[in-house]
């Protein structure tokens, strides 16, 4: 039955493919035939990866969100395994990143369990929709959503401490509270969050659209967690790379399964934004933060244009 | 009292159940051995220490491919097939690659599951019940291999 529906997407997607697909398909053959060695496409996508894992640190952004709209338009790899690498990338950062949140109670597993498991479903059948569809449609919709996540990051007003109203029954029941030490304050500060079945709800969504496009979700995570449900905002930023490591892995292994993880453009990705991840934290006392983010926004917003562009056929 | 000692002290009051730190010490130990052992075999591959199914120099044919389309030009059929390629030095780097994605399976089926069946929290152990099992279907190929 899932089949038969993906088929037909498949169908529907067709008419686009036609008329835009060849193009695309030139332009990565082209791209593929570039008269590089091939041992340099590694070496350019470990040196890209590592100045990405730098920027994301100082910008303040997960590396996952930038590795598939980067990679996959200055690269001749195909949008397949360009997804499948960035699924690798964000799951390894978010499990690295993962045991100094959780110390620090700032990613809490009663916060984190809940939505990873709605969250990690829904990639399934992201994954799933992701390899079945058309590439140019894909592009389209990779397009769009990389626009509204540059735009997000642009207009998105986070809050420290939100007010958190009345808990729901789903709350309660769950028990989703925690407290964590804020040194600023020099003092431990308890939450707990509201609106949990809205916030639940809107996971299935940031799921299906990070199994479908091999992003990592930290972008829509923090919202929800933050703004709708009221978990201060570092436990939502906390709690949000730390359940990437949950929701990013039933992806990769569908994508994994499906053939669609290159290692020799998954691992030296991996690798490359660690090392820049480590580096970017080293220079965070150093570097101007604002100005990374504004150039990562811009990049975000022109790999965003450029992906819709080439999926309409116009890039 | 050193100022270090001072700004310890109250961060240990933060109160963090066992099983959740117990959990980030696999999460700490797991992603750097499975980085490890990707850098180690990714070497193996690119060096061409181990003989490759597919060349590395040959992979700019194949990577525009899409996925589907590369299993069928390499004669492959994805899935857990690579566990039987193990002797080549592209697919020895699936080894590193399948034990991250797999160290969230592993926690939860060591630590949490445990745990929450210690505490008799069975809203909490239904929830790491149910996400093992959606895991070990993504992992399984069940619901799809290859792209056939």
């Amino acid at each position: 039955m899932i089949q038969g529906l993906l088929d037909s997407i498949n169908n529907i997607g067709m008419t686009v493919s036609s008329n835009a697909g060849g193009t695309g398909e030139a332009v990565a053959a082209a791209a593929g035939n570039s008269g590089l060695d091939w041992w340099m496409w590694p070496l350019i996508l470990f040196a890209t990866t590592f100045v990405m894992g730098i920027a994301a640190v100082l910008a303040g952004v997960g590396g996952g969100v930038l590795f598939v709209p980067i990679v996959g338009s200055f690269f001749p790899f195909h949008l397949d395994f360009v997804r499948g690498a960035g699924l690798i990338v964000a799951l390894s950062g978010a499990l690295a990143a993962g045991p100094g949140l959780l110390k620090a109670n700032l990613a809490n597993l009663r916060l984190a369990l809940p939505v990873a498991l709605i969250a990690s479903t829904f990639s399934i059948v992201g994954a799933f929709l992701g390899l079945a569809l058309p590439v140019p449609i894909l592009k389209i919709c990779l397009g769009i959503t990389i626009t509204l996540i540059a735009l997000l990051f642009i207009f998105s007003k986070n809050s420290e401490y939100p007010t958190v109203g009345e808990r729901d029954s789903l709350t309660k029941k769950l028990e989703i509270s925690g407290s964590y030490w804020e040194p600023s304050y020099n003092k431990k500060i308890d939450w707990t969050v509201w609106r949990t079945p809205q916030g639940f709800l809107l996971f299935i969504i940031i799921g299906l659209v990070a199994g479908m496009f091999g992003l990592g979700a930290g972008w829509a995570n923090v919202p929800v967690l933050n703004l709708l449900m009221g978990a201060p905002l570092k436990v939502a930023v906390g709690s949000s790379k730390f359940l990437l490591s949950i929701t990013d892995t039933s992806a990769a292994w569908i994508y994994l399964n499906k053939g669609a993880v290159l290692p020799i453009i998954a691992v030296p990705s991996v690798l490359g934004i660690m090392l820049g991840s480590l580096v970017g934290v080293k220079l965070l006392a150093i570097a101007k933060p604002k100005a990374v983010r504004y150039l990562v926004i811009a990049i975000l917003l022109f790999a965003g244009i450029r992906s819709l562009l080439e999926g309409l056929g116009w890039g | 009292m050193s100022a270090k000692e001072k700004n310890r002290q109250p961060a240990q009051t933060i109160d963090v159940p066992d099983y959740q730190v117990k959990y980030a010490n696999l999460l700490l130990y797991g992603s750097w051995l499975g980085i490890a052992v990707l850098a180690i075999t990714f070497s193996l591959y690119v060096f061409g220490v181990m003989p490759a199914y597919i060349n590395p120099a040959d992979m700019p044919q194949y990577w525009s491919m899409q996925s589907t389309e590369y299993l069928s030009e390499v004669g492959l059929h994805g899935g857990w097939e690579w566990i039987t390629m193990l002797g080549s030095g592209d697919f020895i780097n699936f080894l590193g690659i399948a034990f991250l994605a797999g160290l969230t399976v592993i926690g939860y089926t060591i630590l949490l599951l445990p745990a929450f069946l210690k505490k008799k929290d069975n809203a909490f152990l239904a929830i790491v019940i149910t996400e093992i099992l959606v895991l070990v279907l993504a992992a399984s190929g069940i619901l799809g291999s290859g792209g056939h």
